[in-house]
């Protein structure tokens, strides 16, 4: 099944899209999206991929046209990435409120200002609260892997949310990398065509994204979030499918090493699998350190993070962004709340790293690592640092 | 792990080089990463790009500080960019002038391994334009045996098509004329 073959990561991503014969696309070019979106429409251009592609003058306009298409029963894709995505904003809430499993790849990237087009995570954690699924990739094959999946989870008939598939941008998203393909037939196999019991058609009309009263909001709301918090079986279910089928396997948090570790680090995204190289070389001169990785974002995998970190005196959280004049950066703040409730927790420190582009090395990590257990053992003296800034 | 970077000028092919070079050693079932330096590159403005291969997954995900090898399209770039600064120890500089190795030694200080082909040369006789990027990749290889040479020839043909084979060619002739000498540190 599949073959091995050397690409870019954002064309290994728009031929993932095709394979899952994406029925609707809309999208606006953004830096360091572009390539991905530019590939799907030459495929629709060329008659590889049988899809309606619109071209639009803005993201606010290609979500808005997702959700059209989406709502006639298309299966539907876009891509984008931070201004984009903040552009995007306020209809990335109705796309998850009208429960359309729109696919929508985000190659995270700084906001502006100043402005940068390199790599952080302020696009995401700035719609945190979009009430879409939102998982992470480290590298080119699970960018991959994860757009095929990502259909079949948000088209499952006890899902229908929306879902984005993070990929740090340039970091993965300009990198020629070998993937690993699937077939066409396994695709096929795998997810099915996506037939919604309720779709916009002439010919038997039904209104969509109706306002609700205050007698029904808070209850359109509730049933948002249970849904939302219950796919995280759907999810897991799906990711099993696929390592039964590929042998690739995945799950909500990921453990590196954490066996015995008394100091862990948390990582999301890429940097994940740079980390692991900081903890191989600590733990071969002896230290008992670990790292784990959040996959999925949202639904918020509390079990999952409380059993991986249960055995840890000390949790490093490394976000990708700021909370600008808040309690702590957003991984670390979600951190933190999750494990207010618990009688026994570890210490958590925040440490900020990679924003807009700045590189991350394994030696940073180490850096890191040994800051972190100095400021551990004598008390933090800050609430969260931001590593590595000058003056 | 191989770590190569790539020193040129916006316009000469640099990233293009390195994603061939990159395709070519996953197809020989090597593991390789081929990136740009991400910046808002212009024409004629210095560029880097980079270029890591190893029998395993790769998991770095940042720059390369301290490359195995550089390679220098344009040699106007060696006073801006001191493209040898950080180079490993036992490290090699692969560049593309028409001076000799004693001169470019003389002209630069160079103590590492180094490699020259005149690939201008090269390039506007085979290929008729003085873009140099295919052909320092037989040089490149020819250095450091990253790839094999026929491995070269398909991600040439997918990406040039009626051009892959002048092409191969300059690369092919750059292999055979490229001058090697060890280091002398």
């Amino acid at each position: 099944m599949g073959h091995r073959e050397g690409m870019e990561v954002s064309i290994a991503v728009s031929h993932a899209v095709q394979l899952a014969r994406a029925e609707a696309i809309a999208a606006y070019p953004i830096t360091p999206q572009t390539h991905i979106v530019e590939h799907l429409s030459g495929m629709v251009a060329n008659g590889d991929l049988e899809a309606e592609f619109i071209n639009v003058e803005s993201e606010h306009s290609a979500m808005s046209a997702c959700i059209g298409m989406s709502a006639t029963g298309a299966r539907t894709y876009t891509a984008t990435s931070s201004q984009g995505l903040a552009l995007m904003h306020e209809i990335l809430f109705i796309a998850s409120a009208l429960r359309l499993p729109i696919v929508m790849t985000v190659a995270n990237r700084a906001l502006s200002g100043p402005l940068s087009i390199w790599n952080d995570h302020s696009d995401i954690m700035a719609a945190k609260d979009i009430g879409w699924i939102q998982i992470f990739v480290e590298n080119g094959q699970e960018a991959f892997d994860h757009t095929i999946m990502a259909f079949k989870i948000a088209e499952n008939s006890n899902v229908l949310i929306p879902t984005i598939i993070n990929m740090d941008g340039f970091i993965l998203t300009h990198v020629v990398e070998a993937h690993n393909f699937v077939d066409q037939d396994m695709v096929d196999a795998f997810l099915p065509g996506y037939h919604p019991r309720h779709t916009l058609d002439p010919k038997y009309p039904v209104t969509m994204g109706a306002f609700a009263m205050p007698e029904i909001y808070t209850e359109v709301k509730m049933k948002h979030q249970v849904t939302l918090m219950n796919s995280y079986e759907h999810i897991v279910k799906v990711w099993q499918e696929w390592g039964d089928r590929t042998g690739r396997r995945y799950q909500p948090v990921e453990r590196y090493k954490t066996e015995g570790a008394k100091t862990l680090l948390l990582t999301m995204g890429c940097l994940g699998e740079v980390a692991e190289i900081a903890v191989d070389e600590l733990r071969a001169a002896g230290e008992a350190v670990g790292l784990v990785k959040l996959r999925l974002w949202r639904p918020f995998p509390f079990a999952d993070l409380r059993q991986a970190l249960a055995g840890a005196d000390l949790v490093i959280v490394c976000d990708r962004a700021l909370s600008p004049g808040g309690a702590a950066p957003p991984v670390l703040a979600e951190l933190r709340s999750a494990f207010y409730p618990l009688s026994s927790r570890p210490q958590m420190l925040g440490f900020i790293v990679g924003l807009g582009g700045r590189d991350v090395s394994p030696e940073n990590f180490k850096d890191i690592l040994k800051r972190a257990q100095e400021e551990s053992s004598h008390g933090p003296t800050q609430e969260f640092y931001l590593y590595g800034v000058r003056g | 792990m191989l770590e190569i970077r790539f020193h040129g000028r916006g316009g000469q092919g640099a990233v293009t080089s390195v994603e061939l070079l990159a395709v070519a050693a996953i197809e020989e079932g090597k593991f390789a990463q081929g990136f740009p330096s991400f910046g808002p590159e212009r024409r004629g403005a210095p560029v880097l790009a980079f270029l890591r291969i190893d029998d395993r997954h790769i998991r770095l995900r940042c720059k390369i500080a301290n490359p195995d090898v550089v390679l220098i399209l344009d040699p106007s770039l060696i006073r801006i960019q001191k493209p040898a600064a950080d180079l490993k120890p036992g490290g090699v500089i692969v560049l593309n002038t028409n001076k000799s190795i004693a001169d470019t030694r003389r002209e630069f200080g160079f103590t590492h391994t180094l490699a020259v082909v005149d690939a201008n040369h090269i390039a506007k006789q085979v290929l008729g334009v003085p873009i140099t990027n295919t052909t320092m990749l037989g040089a490149l290889i020819r250095a450091t045996g990253a790839v094999a040479v026929d491995s070269m020839t398909k991600p040439l043909k997918e990406r040039f098509g009626p051009m892959a084979s002048k092409n191969i060619a300059a690369l092919q002739e750059a292999f055979e004329k490229t001058v090697v000498e060890e280091g002398k540190s």
